[in-house]
């Protein structure tokens, strides 16, 4: 049954990510005034990268690429179908790495400075996932999708602050600006590309499919705090990546420094002293 | 049936211009004209470019730039000499140390002229460039087929 739901999952994923990140486009656009591009533009996009020739400087890196696609198609795949989060987190970090390796097999200056940053982000982002998933556990008693999922327990009324800091990291690796320095896409491009820089054709398009299953887990990681009432899990996904869109339109990007030191101050605020007041609750509650 | 026309990526490159085309180029992208609502993207990165502006007159310096661009950007692609300095060098035709056109160095496809070329010119510009691109690609595709063929 939940391999069904996973190949489900694998097959309506990318065209809820490219609807979502094509959405965001036309948001962002308003946002500047302009009319923006239509909704299925990332489809066009992607389309057109696959009729492009693809220039590979190492043979190597279209081989990462296929990786990274497919581990995180298999993290999503795997927290859809109700998998264990930990292991959804260390196979979203594996994937994570293969683009990295795709980057530095290109020997170019620029994608190398990009992925270096990428490291740095990922560092960044890490404790506070596992303290998500952690926080999840301490409060449902499983480590689970579907279970937490499952759970009548308002998840959001217990875990507050490990929710906000939630919210603080996710800006990475939905790739928006203050914490969007690893790619600097869009009209900053001091990096060029950065980590994409050397990646063309088919290559390009199969990351920016990668990007959609990112985009759907992380607004399913949303989706766990409110697991108890799904409506107001979609109002919640809603408001929140419009504020993310916000922060990305209202923010220039920051230095690496402190993107890091902010990400871990978050982490250490928010979701520890969470964590803490919780196990203490429980221990009490005992 | 192809995407390209539906999102044309383009690399805008200054080959010593006097600012005035970058200006306007730049000027398309604004909220006034908003060429990101035909799939425009300003990519900045000639890998991921389908487009090529080429603004001003290419002098000697920036010869082996142009070239180097134009054979990074995957096929198929398209090259628009924006500005009269970048189709015919303009009144720098007869300087030492300029080319005199875009067209001395890589082929250019469209050419619009202008001093500077105004943002309704270049976006027209871009959509006759989109036509020729089209029809790059089914060039491509035929010379495949021929090649499996033989």
């Amino acid at each position: 049954m939940n391999i069904i739901y996973g190949l489900i999952f694998l097959m309506a994923a990318p065209f809820a990510g490219g609807i979502i990140i094509g959405m965001d486009r036309k948001i962002s656009a308003r946002m500047q005034s302009r009319v923006g591009p239509p909704i299925l533009q990332p489809f066009y996009d992607v389309l057109k990268l696959f009729e492009k020739e693809n220039i590979v400087v190492e043979r190597s890196q279209s081989f990462f690429i296929l990786g990274y696609l497919v581990m995180m198609a298999f993290s999503a795949a795997l927290f859809f179908s109700g998998g264990d989060l930990l292991l959804v987190i260390f196979a979203m970090t594996l994937s994570e790495v293969f683009l990295v390796l795709g980057a530095y097999s290109a020997h170019s200056p620029f994608a190398f400075i990009g992925a270096e940053r990428e490291l740095i982000l990922m560092m960044a982002f890490e404790p506070m996932i596992l303290l998500t998933a952690g926080g999840m556990y301490l409060a449902t008693g499983s480590f689970f999708a579907e279970s937490i999922a499952a759970s009548s327990m308002p998840l959001i009324l217990l875990l507050p602050g490990v929710f906000l800091g939630l919210f603080y990291v996710m800006t990475i690796k939905l790739r928006k600006s203050p914490f969007d320095l690893s790619a600097s896409q869009h009209t900053h491009q001091e990096l060029v590309q950065g980590i994409m820089t050397e990646f063309s054709g088919a290559t390009l398009g199969a990351i920016e499919i990668a990007r959609w299953f990112e985009t759907v887990l992380m607004l399913g990681f949303v989706y766990l705090f409110f697991g108890f009432s799904p409506l107001l899990a979609l109002g919640a996904i809603i408001v929140l990546y419009f504020l993310e869109l916000f922060t990305d339109n209202t923010y220039t990007r920051f230095k690496w420094p402190l993107a890091l030191k902010s990400s871990w101050l978050a982490a250490l605020t928010l979701g520890m002293i969470n964590i803490l007041v919780l196990w203490v609750y429980i221990k009490g509650g005992l | 049936m192809t995407f390209l026309r539906k999102s044309p990526w383009i690399i805008h490159y200054d080959a010593s211009s006097c600012n005035g085309c970058d200006l306007e180029v730049i000027a398309c992208l604004t909220p006034m004209y908003d060429v990101e609502r035909f799939g425009v993207l300003n990519t900045g990165n000639p890998k991921h470019s389908d487009v090529l502006l080429i603004t001003g007159s290419v002098n000697e310096q920036n010869v082996e730039v142009v070239k180097n661009i134009y054979g990074q950007m995957p096929d198929p692609k398209v090259v628009i000499a924006v500005g009269i300095c970048a189709t015919s060098g303009g009144v720098f035709r007869e300087c030492y140390n300029v080319s005199g056109g875009v067209d001395k160095v890589i082929p250019v496809d469209v050419y619009v002229p202008g001093c500077a070329a105004r943002p309704e010119s270049i976006i027209d510009g871009l959509l006759k460039a989109l036509a020729i691109l089209e029809k790059k690609k089914s060039a491509m595709n035929a010379g495949r087929k021929a090649r499996v063929k033989s």
